[in-house]
């Protein structure tokens, strides 16, 4: 039987819509889908192995995106970001309640074999090379590739 | 032919599927996973999942309210 199959595009950096994107992919990971993730644009901030601030990328404009936007440990909200103390309530919230974080939800998706996929294009205008994304990357691909990837299953939009 | 135990009955979507998963992809042919659970969707979706992905769910059973012990096998 062929297994279902569910896509990703992962376009924001923000802390409550990746955490969307990768309970969902967990989630459909650990019931039998095969799960593909495409990051694009903001959502590479999701798979740097830099996690805070710093200067990730070629030429000065991608540094100082690099700066402004960090990995995925300062992730602003999507609301209520109140200068990151947003994010920090929720983590200490998800902790609280016993459910897990973002960060525990990237590592349980690299455990669960994921498929990660880097967006060629957004790479390009942000000045951003493989080795500055975790070593769980699969490729580093275009559209044409994703769209074969996700053709018969499920495909979202975060 | 082993017997693992997880316990997943503080654990909330989805890594109560997760756990499960990972225990499961740990098994060689014959282990059996003993899993407790609590009711709802985990007592709704594990033993589905796992049946579908090809395991055997040998029981199902009650062991306080509210709270289900699901033995599956590869």
């Amino acid at each position: 039987m062929t297994p279902k199959k569910l896509s990703i595009i992962a376009f924001s950096g923000d802390f409550d819509k990746l955490t969307a994107a990768f309970t969902l992919a967990t989630g459909a990971a650990a019931t039998g889908y095969h799960v593909n993730i495409f990051f694009t644009f903001w959502g590479l901030d999701a798979i740097k192995c830099k996690r805070g601030r710093s200067p990730v990328g070629s030429g000065l404009l991608p540094r100082v995106f690099g700066i402004l936007m960090g990995g995925l440990r300062v992730a602003p909200l999507s609301r209520f970001n109140f200068c990151g103390i947003g994010p920090k309530i929720f983590r200490s919230l998800m902790k609280k309640r016993n459910v897990a974080t973002l960060e525990q939800l990237v590592e349980a998706a690299c455990q669960l074999g994921i498929h990660l996929y880097a967006c060629e294009m957004a790479m390009n205008v942000l000045g951003l090379k493989r080795e500055d994304f975790i070593p769980e990357i699969r490729d580093v691909i275009g559209v044409p590739t994703f769209l074969a990837l996700s053709e018969g299953g499920q495909t979202l939009f975060i | 032919m082993t017997t693992n135990h997880l316990d997943i009955t503080r654990d909330h979507c989805p890594m109560t599927f997760v756990k499960v998963k990972i225990a499961l992809d740990k098994l060689h042919p014959g282990d059996t996973l003993r899993v407790l659970l609590t009711a709802g969707e985990p007592l709704e979706n594990i033993p589905r999942s796992a049946a579908e992905q090809g395991y055997t769910i040998l029981s199902v059973s009650e062991k306080s309210p509210g709270v289900h012990l699901v033995e599956i096998q590869k």
